[in-house]
């Protein structure tokens, strides 16, 4: 089996969800398959260690001389014609904001069904594929059959952990010139300078969560000196933001961030399942809440029962007070 | 301008989701129902370029005639017409209207409301409903309709003839400019939904919804069975009450190697 996956890039080389969804392609594509990539940028710059490491034996390059920075119908474009040069059965994406755009996309020029979100997939009867797919942020999981030529899917960020290939592959690197139309470049990105490039929610090593038990906007204070003792930073449930306590971009849940920390510090929050949507894939979870019946208490590992008011700051004087090492 | 804003009735679903015994559906008997988050906000940011710009904002449903409830409540919130698209009579088959025939509905509306009159400037919707997350919808409506679109937008500022329309990407603003007609897929944070006034609440009650049977298409991607995933249920260790709970807290902080 052929796959073609789109892979996505940040400063520090391929990113994590792209891994991911490179390894959930491997063992789609099964022994002996063939993983093809798609990357834009320089061909000079294409992470071939990497990409080889996790599977992948052909990687085409679609330089910024044929298309520069980001339009979404034209990435689509791009892959259209690379799963009729490489034949790919499959053409796959990472579950981010670009993967989905982009496959949805291709979904629509080719007429093609898309199963976004997938958290496995399997070669089945009459050339279709098996796959599960999280509905509800992943609260639900739906068995489907993907019945598309070529099989148009994303895969959930949290789907797979990133494993390497146990053989690496030497992977060809191929400069693509896409065939675009001037409408396929209508949409395209504008990108500003980054910002504070402080500590992303998405990627903390430490979260601590606030919620209704906060209080209020004047409450999170403490919460934002522990966050940076620990060398984290604050999360917010719905209601903090829908009450304009704190802004949407802090949000942990369903509709905001999905959070990858080895420790979410939850305090105050009950624990409702659209945000425990968005901590499902922390490491460890650590409530603190005064009510020990509170839903969070049944997917945390430790809980200390009280008033986040009294506990915070008292862990905040315990660490700087405690002994060096 | 002329906005159609497209909202999805969906189960308001609170401590857990069940599963109905057949596994087609979540078992909603013991549930309200809203629309989608990111779709409160498309409706709030339509009111609000209207009450700026002047024009109207029509709000679109494909679903089961009590789905004119979550039209009501975006009525309720300034929408000034509301359409109707009837789901049942065609799902007898049990075949679910998927992402490809909703965005053949949205796209037949569009071009009905264009053939009636002015037809929409913007069609506004949510990034991805929250029951079936497909992600792809207003693309769909956007190709069929030879429209521009953007998707995932947290900052839109709206001109007569032109959107540009922002989102985060990797730490930085991204932002796209777009001529309209164009379709728009917003997310929560675009802005904070006001409550519905008095008034409003009133005009949404009499309001006149306008219906429509649209044809539904046949979906590539076919759901099977629905299931609710294994998660670990168990009960934190209780580490203490209060302050007295601290030395043990950071204990734990420092096993978990995140104290240096």
């Amino acid at each position: 089996m052929t796959i073609l996956c789109l892979v996505e890039q940040d400063a520090a080389g391929l990113t994590d969800a792209s891994l991911r969804a490179l390894t959930f392609a491997r063992t789609l594509a099964g022994p002996g398959g063939r993983l093809c990539a798609v990357l834009f940028g320089p061909a000079d710059q294409v992470p071939a260690g990497p990409l080889g490491s996790y599977g992948v034996s052909e990687a085409y390059v679609i330089e910024p001389e044929a298309l520069d920075g980001y339009a979404p119908q034209a990435w689509a474009r791009t892959l259209e014609g690379l799963a009729s040069v490489t034949v790919a059965s499959t053409v796959m994406a990472a579950g981010t904001e670009r993967g989905h755009e982009v496959l949805a996309h291709l979904g629509a020029l080719t007429g093609q069904p898309m199963a976004a979100n997938c958290v496995s997939a399997e070669a089945a009867a009459g050339g279709t594929l098996t796959v599960a797919r999280q509905r509800w942020a992943g609260l639900l999981i739906e068995d489907a059959v993907l019945d598309g030529s070529p099989a148009l899917l994303t895969v959930a960020t949290d789907a797979v952990q990133p494993l390497p290939a146990d053989t690496a592959a030497e992977p060809e690197v191929r400069v693509h010139e896409p065939d675009l139309a001037p409408a396929d470049l209508l949409v395209k990105a504008e990108v500003s300078a980054a910002q504070d490039g402080g500590v992303s929610l998405a990627t903390a090593r430490v979260v601590v969560g606030g919620g209704r038990g906060v209080g209020g906007p004047d409450g999170f204070a403490p919460l934002e000196e522990l966050a940076g003792l620990l060398g984290g930073v604050v999360g917010v449930s719905r209601v903090v933001t829908s009450e304009g306590w704190r802004p949407h971009t802090q949000q942990v849940g369903q509709t905001g961030t999905k959070i990858t920390p080895e420790l979410y510090l939850a305090c105050g929050i009950s624990g409702a399942i659209q945000h425990m949507a968005g901590c499902a894939s922390a490491k460890h979870i650590v409530a603190v809440n005064t009510d020990p019946g509170a839903p969070i208490l049944s997917r945390a590992d430790y809980a200390v029962i009280g008033d986040l008011k009294d506990v915070i700051p008292a862990l905040i004087t315990a660490i700087k007070e405690r002994p060096r090492s | 301008m002329e906005i159609g804003v497209c909202v999805k009735r969906v189960p308001q679903v609170g401590g857990r989701i069940v599963v109905t015994p057949d596994g087609q559906d979540v078992d909603t008997r013991m549930s309200g129902f809203a629309m989608s988050p990111h779709e409160e906000c498309a409706v709030e940011e339509a009111v609000r370029i209207t009450e700026r710009l002047g024009g109207s904002v029509s709000v679109l449903t494909l679903g089961p005639p009590e789905a004119a409830e979550q039209l009501r409540d975006a009525l309720a919130l300034g929408a000034h017409r509301a359409v109707l698209l009837g789901s049942v009579g065609q799902e007898g088959a049990g075949q679910e209207w998927g992402p490809i025939g909703t965005a053949g509905a949205i796209a037949a509306e569009a071009r009905r409301h264009a053939a009636d009159g002015p037809g929409y400037d913007l069609l506004l919707m949510g990034n991805e409903a929250a029951d079936t997350g497909d992600y792809q919808v207003g693309v769909r409506v956007a190709h069929l309709l030879g429209w521009p679109c953007v998707t995932g937008i947290k900052h839109l500022e709206i001109t007569a003839d032109r959107a540009r329309a922002g989102r985060e990407y990797q730490g930085s603003q991204e932002t796209f400019e777009v001529p309209l007609p164009a379709v728009i897929t917003v997310k929560e944070g675009i802005n904070l939904p006001r409550y519905p006034s008095l008034p409003g609440r009133l005009r949404a009650r009499r309001a006149v919804i306008e219906e429509y049977q649209p044809e539904q298409q046949p979906e590539g991607l076919r759901k099977e069975l629905l299931r609710v995933p294994q998660t670990e249920q168990h009960q934190a260790t209780v580490l203490g009450t209060g302050p007295d709970a601290v030395p043990a807290l950071v204990q734990v902080l420092q096993e978990l190697g995140v104290l240096k």
